[in-house]
């Protein structure tokens, strides 16, 4: 795990000195809230629905026990307890008060944390693979490279002002387990003859235009990501729609003027770029790589763990979702469902977040990930202690065993905090989860993701899921479309939508209807949702959801 | 012909807490919507709103909300008035809990 440097914190306890000023100012009324909006966001502090809400960053969702004990304190000492894991890997608390974020943030300096670029038209937080480290089909742990990037995007001077927001992961393996292609630029480390490098994505995103990102370049050579990255960032900032907030990310830069054309801007600007580059950036790199060494995982033998699997059913079924292959053999890696049905997704309260860190202590070499599905991972723990593990978890309401199932469903906050949503999301992801668990299917649906959005910006990522919702107002009402198709994996598709929307007392049943089309559809348990739809198309799910409503109302 | 006014309160965050306030007649903020003062007249829903959003080291962000008269005073028209007066539906936090602690 990187620990700060020297430089590191002096420049995070500048900029919380700053903040604490901006804030006194703003309290005395020296400051109106147009000149004090902008700082706020700087520093990832928003107001919504009910109260401010600080967004703190979670680089590639990387977390030791030390941090997530503070995250656990500030969520007691000036939250309601707990907070909330998003899908960009970061954590909001709800609750603050004006006047406390300045404590907040330097609590978080103490562990090495901030909420900088979590807000505003920069380079936000970098995303990885949750499994990084500890993934069996991983080319390199992807993280120092993000490390690199996030040093290099902090405070960017050139980059604080784009037209946009912009967002970057940066993955390691064939399997996408990080959205990639749904980024302003994805990154993939690969190989060539012998020598790494990068494919460089261009123009993903979400958001009112969903697009799949574009292949920019095929192989960049290691030692030119920092330059080439800001050859993408400064074509992007000088051609970048900025007459339009909705015109105004990469992917419609990039659909506007063609690939190509993006691509011939970029290799011109590149020299100046590269010329600039003295081959520090790589000797941090060679630092920050040091920082990353996966931990030494000893032989164990993993007797315990087939024992308690034989023994213990619960335990089974709980490991055959929440339980991956390491590439070590006798570890595994344990996915934590923040997704307890009827709960809200990605909330986790102060006690929870000390226990995972326990873990992680005792079992799981100090290592934790949120994953951007909202879910918390120990990426190393030995096979013997997993029955322990799950024990442990059991006892704080962390053993849902639903990892990859339809209860495992992203949502984002929606209109119970959010005040850019037009709709409720968590309620409806409660629904869905609840009844699944009256229904006891969720198992013989097996692999089915459901992402629900309260309002077109798509945070929770609704158009790559293989069931999406999206919350709109219609005429005053809640009302939630449908999307079917949508994967979030390395064969990124967004999906497509069914049909007229859904009242939100008709949605969970729709999705119910949906669910039971699959199951009778399916040509055996081993083809998935996804599978099926794709096989099928729209027009069976269609009849499902509309054709048995025109009936149920005829029938009335 | 121009399309009828509909009643209106002024509604903004407070400053400190983020919650949500509404602007009573006697110029002060109230945490609870049936405080409020209603404003039937588009001129005067005007004039308040202006004086409210000069009130920079109180609340931010001031705006009209739509309402219509109830039993206890104005109700919201839209749903998202109506999570702002209360809070979020997944927990009870917010105004329906703190009602609780100020009753």
């Amino acid at each position: 795990m990187y620990q700060y440097n020297d430089f590191d914190t002096a420049f995070i306890a500048e900029r919380n000195r700053q903040f604490r000023a901006q804030v006194e100012r703003r309290i005395a009324g020296n400051l109106t809230e147009d000149e004090f909006r902008p700082l706020r966001l700087m520093n990832g502090l928003y107001l919504q629905l009910h109260a401010y809400m600080l967004r703190v960053a979670i680089p590639y969702g990387s977390l030791d026990p030390a941090k997530l004990r503070q995250l656990a304190y500030l969520a007691e000492r000036w939250d309601k307890g707990y907070g909330h894991f998003t899908t960009r890997t970061n954590i909001q608390y709800n609750w603050p008060q004006l006047r406390d974020v300045p404590d907040m943030l330097d609590a978080l300096a103490e562990v090495g944390m901030h909420a900088i670029q979590t807000s505003g038209n920069t380079i936000r937080n970098v995303t990885s693979d949750h499994f990084a480290g500890a993934a069996a089909d991983e080319i390199e742990d992807p993280r120092p490279v993000a490390e690199l990037v996030r040093q290099w995007s902090t405070d960017h001077p050139e980059f604080q002002f784009l037209p946009r927001k912009f967002k970057i992961a940066v993955i390691a393996s064939d399997s996408d387990r990080a959205v990639m292609k749904s980024h302003d630029i994805g990154l993939k480390i690969v190989e060539r003859d012998g020598a790494r490098g990068f494919e460089v994505w261009v123009g993903g995103g979400m958001g009112r235009t969903p697009m799949v990102a574009k292949l920019l370049r095929d192989f960049l050579p290691r030692a030119d990501l920092l330059p080439y990255l800001e050859a993408v960032l400064a074509t992007y900032n000088r051609i970048g729609r900025r007459d339009n907030k909705y015109k105004a990310r990469i992917k419609i830069t990039v659909h506007e003027n063609g690939l190509d054309e993006i691509r011939a801007l970029v290799e011109e600007e590149f020299p100046r770029r590269r010329a600039a580059f003295s081959g520090v950036d790589q000797a941090w790199l060679a630092r920050i790589n040091a920082a990353f060494v996966t931990p030494t995982l000893s032989e164990r033998d993993a007797a315990p763990y087939y024992a308690a699997r034989d023994a213990d059913p619960v335990f089974r079924a709980w490991a055959d979702t929440n339980v991956t292959a390491h590439k070590h053999a006798d570890h595994g890696i344990v996915t934590i469902s923040l997704k307890a049905h009827g709960e809200t997704p990605g909330d986790a309260s102060a006690d929870q977040m000390r226990l995972v860190a326990d873990l992680a202590e005792r079992y799981g070499h100090n290592d934790i990930r949120a994953s951007h599905a909202q879910n918390l991972v120990l990426p190393h723990v030995a096979l013997a202690d997993i029955p322990a593990v799950h024990a442990a978890l059991k006892s704080l309401g962390l053993a849902t065993g639903n990892i990859g199932l339809a209860s495992d469903i992203i949502a984002c906050p929606g209109m119970d905090y959010c005040a850019l949503a037009t709709a409720r999301s968590i309620p409806v992801a409660q629904g869905i989860a609840t009844r699944l668990e009256e229904l006891k299917i969720e198992h013989e649906v097996g692999h089915l993701q459901i992402k629900i959005s309260g309002c077109i910006n798509a945070c929770g990522h609704h158009h790559v899921g293989h069931i999406g919702i999206l919350g709109l107002d219609r005429a005053g009402v809640e009302n939630y479309q449908i999307t079917l198709g949508g994967d979030p994996s390395e064969t990124t598709a967004i999906g497509t939508r069914t049909g007229p929307g859904f009242a939100y007392d008709e949605i969970v049943p729709a999705i119910e209807r949906v669910i039971f089309a699959y199951l009778d559809l399916r040509e055996g348990p081993e083809e998935t949702f996804l599978e099926a739809y794709n096989r099928l198309g729209m027009a069976p799910f269609k009849s499902a959801l509309y054709d048995q409503e025109a009936r149920a109302h005829a029938a009335e | 012909m121009a399309q009828e006014f509909t009643p209106k309160v002024v509604t903004a965050n407070a400053l400190i807490e983020g919650d949500v306030v509404y602007l009573t007649a006697a110029d002060t903020w109230a945490r609870d919507l049936a405080q409020a003062e209603v404003l039937t007249d588009e001129a005067d829903a005007q004039y308040r709103l202006l004086q409210a959003q000069a009130r920079v080291d109180e609340i931010v962000g001031a705006y009209l909300a739509d309402v219509r008269p109830g039993l206890n005073g104005p109700e919201p028209t839209h749903f998202r008035e109506d999570f702002r007066r209360k809070g979020p539906s997944n927990l009870f936090h917010g105004k329906q809990a703190d009602s609780l602690n100020h009753a």
